[in-house]
């Protein structure tokens, strides 16, 4: 356990993606079996911790320590867990255990322990801990550990122990469990690749490139066909029979996470069998809803009925990867999607249909049509669609993000002029670079103007824009909190920058009340004056027109 | 007689008005008796310093060498007698030529330690417990949260990183006086041979260091350096340097701090470190009470820091306790002043 909280430890203070991928490989390399596969299973989100509440963890130390210390020392801390973790003392003249827990230990202690005898035994895996492995377990029984590595991030570190691409990882995962012994095996060339036994697996998917202005001279538009490109979130659903007969229905991100159980209303939904390709909307009233009403949604484990109720779910499919048993991802587009159209033809779902082609003979004329995609066919939907998507007719379905098949041509983003704020320092190759801006607009507070935040942005810009805008904070700061320094943003004095952004959302997390999707910098308006930038009631229009 | 009648705090510092001397002063006075060198204790611009050799020098290396009307060595174990009271000096094991003064008159014996630590550091001689009536501690880290692992294991994490990302710099921020060196020392001993290099800034007190007999093995300038030399590289620098303009010359740093602060997870982020490395150079909460408790004193008073978690902490053991309400020290180890002051006026370049 100190070790896997070593690790979570290192993690938690690590930003960057590749970084935090080599601390995971280290670790899986130079850990024993089963306790990495135990480790994996705890970053893949394959366990459930969740056994203590705050209340116990706070009895427990009120047992140990002096109140008055304890009270001192969590004023100064500020977290529970981690005062806890800093001060927990043995008991008086005891001597500290000569072993110190397992993680694979202490999972099974708590898969097994009745409840009332888990105070005494985390007492006692606290005494055998360090600091490190106690403040890592009372995060993770309390359910608090965020240390920023998603599941896609660890099976990423495991495939690089083998030189293999996360997709290979990924392919064979629906079948493994903790410990993964067999998967460790392979990825180390100890054992052969491991049987994918799962009825319903995910398939990597195959993403597409952003098409730029000068690619289109070298395209020939006849070879491509073309989608609406929906503002949702793409998914895989999945659909088998296990060898003892159960229908099994899955559906997956595009990065391979089971999401299912938080989208049981269209899992229910779906009577294919198979691995569809597809956008996973809110559909209302026979009308696709943004992507602010889907997110009511996304990012939930579980799902209430009012939910159900109010933000059915539903599926538009764009691509058959698997139909009843029979590989479709050697076959060109145009076939698969012959057969897809012939497959949502049968299907009796309401939840499920074809996302449309969109008819176009020139380049041209697909341009118009995504200028107003409402009279091009997209009707009602039009809302939902943030642009077109290109497929070459004849392009076969590979896994990962092949250059030349398919395009997207996303809709032209929104943009603002807003007001530099406050600036933070970056991490690794911008740790010493003032990179991360928070920008605010004009509104009215009793009368006077005032800049309000609505978003932070940390890319977009060049290299020398980073390097202006850095000199730009340093000689501008007004006020430093830590990392954080507060910029001159006065009418005629400040930083205006150019914001582009996918979309806006309702938030009662900000003061401004609006949350921005995407948001980067297009531009440095250094020509322009604060008092020019962008005011509120823009943004708030804008919020209408989107519902 | 009272304790108080030998020492109490005063404006400027605590003040022995028998012998007409300062402990540590924060501002100029006739006669100062100065426990180690660093600035929130080591000022310039005394009359008189009583001082380890090795404090004297390194006020000198900081101040120049006239930081004083005149100077006067003790060793450890020494005393001298000044105005009737017998000052002696002993180790305190927090930096180099630091002192802890015992001072007795009329069979009463106060000792104030200065900044200490018991932990064991290679680079100065080692904390001794001193028998007196009243010992005066500090109290930086004066909080149960406070336990400083063994600093082994904190490098051990440091050369794991330089394996784990071996075409990075680690740049560690660690205090010019002591910090810095007690790393350096650290990383021999864990069997780091490659170049150490340093901020220009470290460069006199680590020299010194070596040429009291403490090997730091091959150190050198950052400055002087290609940026391909910093690959897989430790580098040490102030604090403040750390995250600065200065930090640009190396690749994709990885950025450290050796401070027993990094203990406490929002300080670390506060600070924007990626490393954080829990080394420190004063007593943590189990070493000031561990040697309060080998004093054998019947009180204590605490200088600065948690003074109030000590002083509970002191009357649940049925001692004598009281805070002083020192101002001006725990400066130089707290936080480090802002790398440039803000402009008054608006800039008015563009580019």
């Amino acid at each position: 356990m100190n070790r896997f909280a070593a690790l979570l430890d290192r993690l938690a203070y690590e930003s960057g993606r590749n970084a935090k991928i080599r601390l995971m490989a280290d670790y899986f390399a130079t850990t024993p079996d089963p306790e990495r596969g135990i480790a994996l299973a705890a970053l893949t989100g394959a366990l459930s911790f969740t056994n203590a509440k705050p209340g116990l963890v706070r009895a427990l130390i009120q047992e140990r320590a002096d109140p008055v210390l304890f009270a001192m020392s969590y004023d100064y801390v500020g977290d529970l867990s981690e005062t806890v973790a800093l001060m927990w003392p043995l008991p008086e003249g005891a001597a500290p255990p000569d072993h110190a827990p397992l993680l694979s230990e202490i999972v099974h202690g708590l898969e097994t322990l009745p409840k009332r005898a888990l105070p005494g035994q985390l007492a006692d895996w606290l005494d055998g801990l360090d600091d490190t492995g106690r403040w890592a377990l009372l995060k993770l029984i309390t359910g608090a550990l965020r240390v920023g590595a998603s599941a896609r991030l660890a099976k990423t570190a495991v495939a690089t122990l083998g030189g293999l691409a996360p997709d290979e990882v990924e392919l064979v995962w629906p079948g493994m469990a903790p410990p993964y012994l067999e998967l460790f095996a392979w990825v180390e060339g100890r054992a052969p690749r491991p049987e994918n036994l799962d009825p319903a697996p995910f398939r990597p998917v195959m993403l597409s490139h952003a098409i730029e202005d000068s690619d289109f001279t070298a395209l020939d538009p006849s070879a491509f066909a073309a989608e609406w490109k929906w503002d949702g979130i793409r998914i895989q659903a999945v659909a088998g029979v296990s060898p003892e007969g159960e229908r099994i229905v899955r559906l997956y991100s595009r990065t391979g996470e089971d999401i299912s159980p938080a989208f049981p209303d269209l899992v229910e939904a779906l009577d294919f069998e198979g691995a569809m390709d597809g956008e996973l909307l809110v559909v209302r009233e026979g009308r696709v809803q943004s992507f602010n009403v889907l997110q009511q949604r996304l990012n939930r484990k579980t799902v209430t009925a009012k939910m159900l109720r109010d933000y059915p779910a539903h599926m538009r499919a764009y691509d058959l990867l698997v139909e009843a048993g029979e590989d479709l991802r050697e076959q060109p587009f145009a076939a698969r999607r012959a057969r897809l159209a012939a497959l949502i033809a049968r299907t009796a779902s309401p939840r499920l249909d074809l996302s449309p082609l969109v008819p176009f003979a020139s380049w041209e004329a697909l341009a118009a049509a995504r200028a107003d995609p409402a009279s091009a066919g997209a009707g009602v939907d039009a809302e939902a669609v943030e642009g077109v998507m290109l497929k070459r007719a004849d392009s076969l379905y590979l896994p990962g993000r092949p250059k030349g098949p398919w395009w997207k041509w996303k809709r032209d983003p929104h943009t603002v002029d807003a007001v530099l704020m406050y600036a933070q320092r970056g991490h690794g190759k911008r740790s010493s670079y003032y990179s991360d801006y928070t920008f605010g607009v004009w509104t009215q507070a009793e009368g006077v103007d005032t800049l309000v935040p609505v978003g932070k942005a940390y890319f977009g810009f060049t290299d020398e824009e980073l390097l202006a805008i850095d000199k730009f904070v340093r000689e501008a700061t007004v006020n430093r909190f830590g990392p954080v320094r507060e910029v001159l943003h006065e009418p005629d004095a400040g930083l205006v920058l150019e914001i582009a952004f996918e979309g806006l959302a309702r938030s009662t997390r900000h003061r401004s009340g609006i949350a921005m999707r995407f948001p980067r910098i297009a531009r440095l308006r250094w020509d322009k004056p604060p008092r020019e930038a962008d005011r509120l009631e823009t943004l708030e229009k804008l919020l209408g027109a989107e519902g | 007689m009272r304790p108080d009648e030998l020492l109490h705090p005063a404006p400027g510092g605590l003040y022995c008005p028998k012998g007409d001397f300062f402990i540590d002063p924060t501002r100029a006075v006739p006669r100062a008796l100065i426990t180690h060198g660093h600035s929130d204790h080591a000022r310039a611009g005394h009359g008189h310093v009583l001082a380890t050799r090795e404090t004297l020098d390194l006020m000198a290396i900081r101040y120049g060498a006239n930081f004083a009307g005149a100077t006067q060595a003790i060793a450890y174990g020494e005393s001298v007698e000044i105005g009737g009271v017998t000052v002696t000096a002993h180790p305190a094991g927090h930096v180099l030529g630091s002192a802890q003064f015992e001072l007795s008159w009329r069979g009463c014996t106060i000792v104030a330690s200065g900044d200490y630590k018991d932990a064991r550091d290679p680079t100065c001689a080692t904390f001794v417990p001193v028998r007196c009536h009243v010992f005066i501690s500090e109290a930086t880290f004066g909080l149960p949260v406070f336990r400083h692992p063994d600093a082994a294991t904190e490098t051990a994490k440091l050369m794991n990183s330089l394996h784990v990302f071996p075409e990075r710099a680690h740049i560690v921020g660690a205090y010019s006086l002591g910090k810095a060196q007690r790393v350096m020392a650290l990383l021999r001993a864990a069997g780091h041979s490659a170049p150490i290099y340093i901020h220009g800034a470290l460069e006199k007190i680590s020299a010194y260091y070596q040429a009291c007999g403490i090997p730091l093995g091959d150190i050198r300038l950052a400055k002087e350096a290609k940026k391909a030399d910093f690959a897989g590289a430790v580098v040490i620098a102030p604090p403040t340097s750390i995250t600065d303009i200065w930090s640009r010359n190396f690749p994709e740093p990885v950025t450290a701090f050796a401070s027993g602060w990094m203990r406490v997870r929002a300080r670390a982020r506060q600070r924007g470190i990626e490393l954080p490395l829990v080394i420190s150079d004063h007593a943590d909460w189990d070493g000031l009470t561990a040697a309060i408790s080998a004093t054998g004193c019947e009180e204590v008073w605490v200088t600065h820091g948690a003074e109030d978690a000590l002083v509970h902490w002191a009357m649940t053991r049925q001692l004598r306790a009281r805070p002083l309400h020192m101002v001006g020290y725990g400066e130089e180890e707290n936080e480090a002043p802002p790398a440039a002051p803000a402009p008054a006026s608006p800039p008015e370049a563009t580019p």
